[in-house]
């Protein structure tokens, strides 16, 4: 690897004045699973390396029904994957984490280093913004939280400043009779990015679905709400017909590109198919079966 | 800091060792080069084969995608501190020698390591959970089929052992 000077700050005052000191020369470090390879394949080249491992409470999760979750910034994806309370409460969350590349990366690999790297077929990102998460950051000028789905701007791009810090990312918690799923369709079972991914966090209403959010990955240059297909949905008892009608419309919102692991039309069928499959699986997590 | 050489002290299999390292140098090359442990091998470099697999405070990790410096105050182990004493090698390794579970033998050190790791968390593995466990460890040679009786041999081996008296 290229040379870089090192840093371990032991507070975020002190992460914030070397990101003011060196701008967009200084790269920040969590679990080190991107930068790292992106350092070794010339794709980025910082002068510093910040590892933000050494600042104290960044690694704290918590999770509570009442409370909701919260994911601190140095949470690895592992600790979500086997979290039980996560598990229990956001199973979308932890079905998502079990599918990132090997144990061995999520041993290493964050949640909040998945949502600042921002590629458009994250695994963690769908499933956050289905369940409204929200991003902390810190910077020079104090504390700010942003809407998870208005944070990415393009693939690769944040609305995170040069001089800021993703500290943690905040869910709400689930309501009552909640359900959630997400669905990733990639070429092989394992170590694969996803060529499709959806997810649908909803909650039941006697019989009908409520503040449905169907959230689309690798279809478009941010992951994206698919907002015809939850309206079709909305105080609807779901039936096998609104299930697929709601999929056709999702289909219809995603704006994939084609590129070497599947073809734009390839994508639009999926999301047609796994729209259906992750709501009709959400559903039945709130102990509903879907009307034939 | 600076890029100029720190020093660190990694314990690498029980032993301490005072190195110092350029914080670009990941553990996997100061493991080999700087502390002559060329048991873990460099197969991808980017986190994708595994064949780098060792112990990070007991957790498995890729030690390509490690900075040496963060292993700084940390025990490491590597396929060279598995064995339970100089004269005995783990079970895995020998189940991977008797059945046939290595064929060219680059990937073998990481995944015998994973598997230690795996065994240490759930001593019981079924086959779907062996292969879940193994997703990021490449072979190309055997196809797997070895590689998983053999950790299932080993499993069922120490299962048996651990409910023998002393």
């Amino acid at each position: 690897m290229h040379p870089f000077a090192y840093f371990e700050p032991k507070t975020l005052d002190e992460t914030i004045a070397l990101l003011s000191q060196h701008g967009r020369a200084a790269d920040l470090m969590a679990g080190g699973t991107d930068l790292l390879v992106e350092i070794k394949e010339h794709i980025r080249r910082p002068a510093a390396v910040i590892n933000l491992k050494t600042i104290p409470g960044l690694a704290e999760l918590a999770c509570d029904a009442a409370t909701g979750l919260r994911i601190g910034a140095l949470v690895t994806v592992r600790t979500i994957e086997t979290s039980p309370a996560v598990q229990r409460l956001y199973p979308a969350l932890a079905g998502a984490a079990r599918e990132i590349g090997s144990i061995q990366i999520r041993n290493r690999a964050t949640v909040v280093g998945n949502v600042c790297r921002a590629s458009p077929s994250a695994d963690t990102l769908p499933p956050l913004i289905a369940f409204g998460a929200h991003v902390e950051m810190v910077g020079p000028a104090g504390t700010r939280s942003l809407p998870l789905e208005a944070f990415f701007t393009g693939p690769g791009k944040t609305a995170l400043g040069a001089d800021e810090v993703v500290t943690a990312i905040v869910l709400p918690p689930p309501a009552a009779q909640a359900g959630s799923d997400y669905i990733k369709h990639g070429r092989r079972r394992a170590m694969e990015l996803a060529t499709v991914g959806v997810a649908v966090s909803l909650r039941r209403d006697g019989d009908v679905c409520r503040d449905l959010r169907i959230v689309l990955g690798a279809v478009a240059p941010t992951p994206i709400r698919a907002r015809a297909a939850e309206a079709l949905l909305e105080g609807v008892a779901p039936d096998e017909a609104t299930v697929a009608a709601a999929g056709r419309a999702a289909r219809d919102e995603a704006r994939p590109i084609s590129n070497v692991r599947a073809s734009a039309d390839y994508r639009r069928a999926m999301v047609a198919v796994l729209t259906r499959r992750a709501v009709a699986a959400a559903w039945e997590r709130t102990g509903r079966e879907i009307q034939p | 800091m600076t890029t100029a050489t720190v020093p660190v002290t990694i314990t690498i299999n029980g032993e301490p060792r005072e190195l110092g390292v350029a914080p670009s140098r990941t553990l996997l090359d100061v493991l080999r080069n700087e502390a002559g442990l060329t048991g873990t091998k460099k197969g991808c470099d980017v986190g994708d084969c595994g064949a780098c697999t060792v112990l990070l405070d007991d957790v498995p990790v890729n030690s390509c995608l490690v900075l040496a410096v963060e292993a700084n105050g940390r025990r490491v182990t590597t396929i060279e501190g598995i064995a339970p004493d100089p004269d005995r090698l783990h079970p895995l390794q020998e189940n991977f020698m008797a059945l046939g579970a290595s064929q060219c033998g680059f990937c073998t050190p990481g995944i015998i390591v994973m598997a230690k790791a795996l065994l240490d968390r759930n001593p019981n593995p079924t086959e779907e959970e062996i292969r879940f466990g193994l997703a990021g460890n490449i072979c190309r040679c055997t196809g797997y089929t070895k590689i998983v009786e053999a950790i299932q041999v080993t499993a069922r081996q120490m299962a048996a052992d651990a409910g023998k008296p002393a």
